[in-house]
């Protein structure tokens, strides 16, 4: 088995119009960058693929990344904790303009979601948003009296992952803070697609430091001068 | 003689009551300032949503590592002992009850414990973060704020006007003119600024203020 191939291009095919799509990083740390702007390039040369959902937490920074895809038109609504950033122009505008949809869902209840999603559990109940307009219309209960709130699984179509090593296998690690969401996007997709800053022999990754394993993930390109998004932002780039 | 405290001494204040070797999470922004203020031979271990434990000081300018940020997007270093996790875990940490202590802004505080932290209304871009989770689960809630708003209204108010980020959560708030704990859908009065009385602190505070006894000075260092 070998779940390398040889190109961006190649790794971000089968992502298609009206998709979800989970994508991993928390600001800057995690985003994979390369990724992102191959599928953008892809939309430019063919119109698809367009109508997307994203799910990440937030919605976008400067003219790059998840904010160039917003500037591109290829998104029509976010499922995120905190759509503000540095430079959130590019999601702000669409929004108050009402061209792009927005589910605000708690930090917390946004990654349990995904990880139910990823592990076959339809719903669970939480403390967070109950009592709070953020409930309103969702199931509450009470258990040893307290109050929870029941929340969905979230799934996707989708879900495009920066990993520091990865093996032929799908195996992967990631560097400091940048893991964050992307060990349960990479179980919530049907179709996970890893960029790694390297590529490894099988073995090469030691068993015990493996964070997420290779039945989570069907693409691996290796990315070797991977681009970390808030350097792109400091030297004012746009992806456009 | 002192009229009100700065953010800088709300946050010392706030940051003498946290235990040596306590698990503290700090909201973005003002009260990310209570790390500052440790009181000598106490270390906490704090705790950022993004998923890092037990991390420290801000790099120099130059060697931020972008891929090594807190929940407000700024670089931050590692202590010895620091670990990594993923975002479910991160907020098992939260909900599961194991922070000792969780650090927010706030709008409003309501003598009941409600707090309004994330909204100020309809208008622009709404945006939650963590703020709804952190209010549940960790043993104490305490917020740091102004006594009152820009424009002199009572920020501890009888009940919040403003979108709710959780129901009853705050127990004690640190502000420029007191602190307050909130028990039993009360606020009772626990130190307060030495040149105020009882009834001017009052008289700026949305609900009726409990006072138990004798009330201690609210006394905090020249601190920036």
């Amino acid at each position: 088995m070998d779940k390398t191939v040889a190109d961006l291009a190649t790794a971000v095919a089968g992502i298609e119009d009206g998709m979800v799509l989970m994508i991993g990083g928390f600001g800057g740390s995690g985003a994979p960058i390369e990724l992102i702007h191959a599928l953008i390039d892809r939309y430019k040369a063919t119109g698809s693929p367009g109508n997307l959902t994203i799910v990440n937490n937030n919605a976008g920074n400067g003219r790059i990344g998840i904010a160039a895809m917003i500037d591109a038109g290829m998104v029509a609504r976010m499922i995120c904790s905190f759509p503000r950033s540095a430079d959130p122009r590019a999601f702000t505008e669409k929004y108050l303009a009402g061209q792009i949809g927005l589910e605000i869902v708690p930090q917390g209840t946004l990654a349990e979601r995904i990880r139910a999603g990823g592990a076959g559990i339809p719903a669970f109940y939480t403390p967070a948003s109950y009592g709070t307009d953020v409930a309103k219309g969702k199931p509450v209960a009470e258990f040893d009296g307290k109050h929870y709130v029941q929340e969905r699984w979230l799934k996707a179509d989708a879900a495009l992952i920066k990993a520091e090593l990865a093996d032929r296998l799908g195996n992967c690690t990631y560097r400091k803070a940048a893991r964050n969401f992307s060990p349960l996007m990479a179980a919530a997709a049907t179709l996970t697609i890893v960029q790694a800053t390297k590529v490894v022999e099988p073995g090469e990754i030691d068993p015990e430091n493996v964070v997420t394993p290779g039945i989570f993930v069907n693409r691996v390109v290796e990315v070797a001068d991977a681009k970390q998004e808030e350097a792109l932002m400091r030297e004012g780039v746009a992806y456009a | 003689m002192t009229t009100k405290l700065s953010n800088a001494q709300i946050a010392w204040r706030a940051a003498q009551d946290i235990d040596d070797g306590a698990y503290v999470n700090l909201g973005i922004g003002f009260p990310e300032m209570v790390a500052k203020f440790q009181p000598p031979g106490k270390q906490a271990i704090f705790h950022t949503e993004n998923g890092v434990l037990n991390f420290g000081e801000a790099p120099a300018e130059g060697e931020e590592d972008w891929d090594l940020i807190n929940a407000g997007k700024k670089a931050i270093t590692l202590r010895p002992g620091a670990a990594f996790f993923h975002h479910a875990d991160s907020f098992a940490m939260v909900r599961g009850g194991h922070l000792d202590v969780a650090i927010l802004g706030a709008y409003e505080v309501a003598e009941n414990g409600d707090l309004a932290n994330w909204s100020t209304g309809p208008k622009g871009v709404p945006a939650v973060g963590g703020a709804m989770d952190l209010v549940h689960g960790a043993k104490r809630v305490a917020v740091i704020t102004d006594h009152v708003t820009k424009d002199g209204r009572p920020k501890l108010v009888k009940r919040c006007t403003l979108p709710l980020t959780g129901v009853g959560c705050v127990t004690r708030v640190y502000t420029s003119l007191a602190v307050i704990d909130i028990e039993n859908g009360r606020f009772v009065l626990r130190e307060k600024l030495p040149s105020l009385t009882i009834e001017q602190l009052q008289a700026v505070t949305g609900g009726e203020l409990l006072v138990p006894g004798p009330i201690a000075d609210l006394v905090a260092p020249e601190v920036s």
